[in-house]
């Protein structure tokens, strides 16, 4: 993914305020083979229990985070959620839930309330596993 | 005995899906039901079925399918009646730990 500093801040601010629960959210910008994460669309996570081990996006949350893209004429090109005390690494169950190949996924890492490692995964397309993918970040994007 | 009336339905696909779908953000199909109109859409780009269905012919779980602004699970399910120019939409749920 191609993104800016200003969008990973928004992730580590967010990631931080939730601590120690996990926080999650929406990126939205330009899909390709590269994805443009232009800016960020927060979300409550809804899950009911273990909010510190697990995140919930219902369908709902996800149709307004569309219906946000398509006003400013973006995709949602991913997800981003935390892990709290946890390396910044994909979980079994975040492959167990992963949803389709081509969405970019961050995971941002909190140690003792503070924002740490952030990288970058996208699921495998026979869906067997997650690959790292380049997280860069440049002052503006094409499609800002 | 009357035939039963096939519906033309608009299906809108979540964008990393239109890499199967020859980049199209929505898909014409035929189908008296959501569950026709979803074979139709599979059965045109096969590519689509892994990431839809389990390999028992399930949908997926975090896969939901909405009739306008309405989730089919409070409507009828997969035999949920479709009208003509029906718009359908596939909606990722998103979790994780
Ligand atoms: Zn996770």
């Amino acid at each position: 993914m191609k993104t800016t500093e200003h969008v990973l801040n928004a992730i580590r601010k967010h990631a931080e305020a939730t601590y120690p629960e996990e926080c999650c959210g929406f990126l939205l910008g330009k899909a390709g083979t590269v994805n443009e994460g232009v800016r960020i669309h927060r979300v409550p996570n809804r899950q009911q229990t273990n909010r510190e081990r697990r995140y919930t996006i219902t369908p709902e949350d996800y149709r307004a985070a569309d219906q946000d893209a398509r006003d400013h004429d973006q995709d949602i090109v991913g997800f981003y959620h935390s892990h709290p005390d946890h390396p910044a690494k994909p979980s079994p169950t975040d492959l167990e839930e992963a949803t389709f190949p081509g969405y970019t996924y961050i995971i941002v890492s909190v140690h003792n309330g503070e924002a740490g490692a952030i990288t970058a995964w996208r699921l495998a397309a026979d869906r067997s596993q997650f690959h790292q993918e380049q997280l860069t970040t440049t002052r503006s994007l094409s499609s800002q | 005995m009357e035939s039963q009336k096939t519906s033309s339905v608009k299906i809108r696909i979540p964008t990393p899906l239109r890499s199967y779908t020859n980049d199209q953000s929505t898909v014409a199909v035929g189908g008296a039901t959501v569950e026709e109109a979803l074979q139709s859409l599979t059965q045109a780009y096969p590519a689509l079925e892994p990431h839809l269905y389990h390999e028992n012919g399930e949908l997926r779980s975090f896969v939901n399918i909405y009739l306008g602004d309405d989730d089919i699970r409070y409507l009828n399910g997969p035999d949920t009646e479709l009208p003509d120019d029906a718009e359908l939409s596939i909606v990722p749920s998103i979790a994780g730990g």
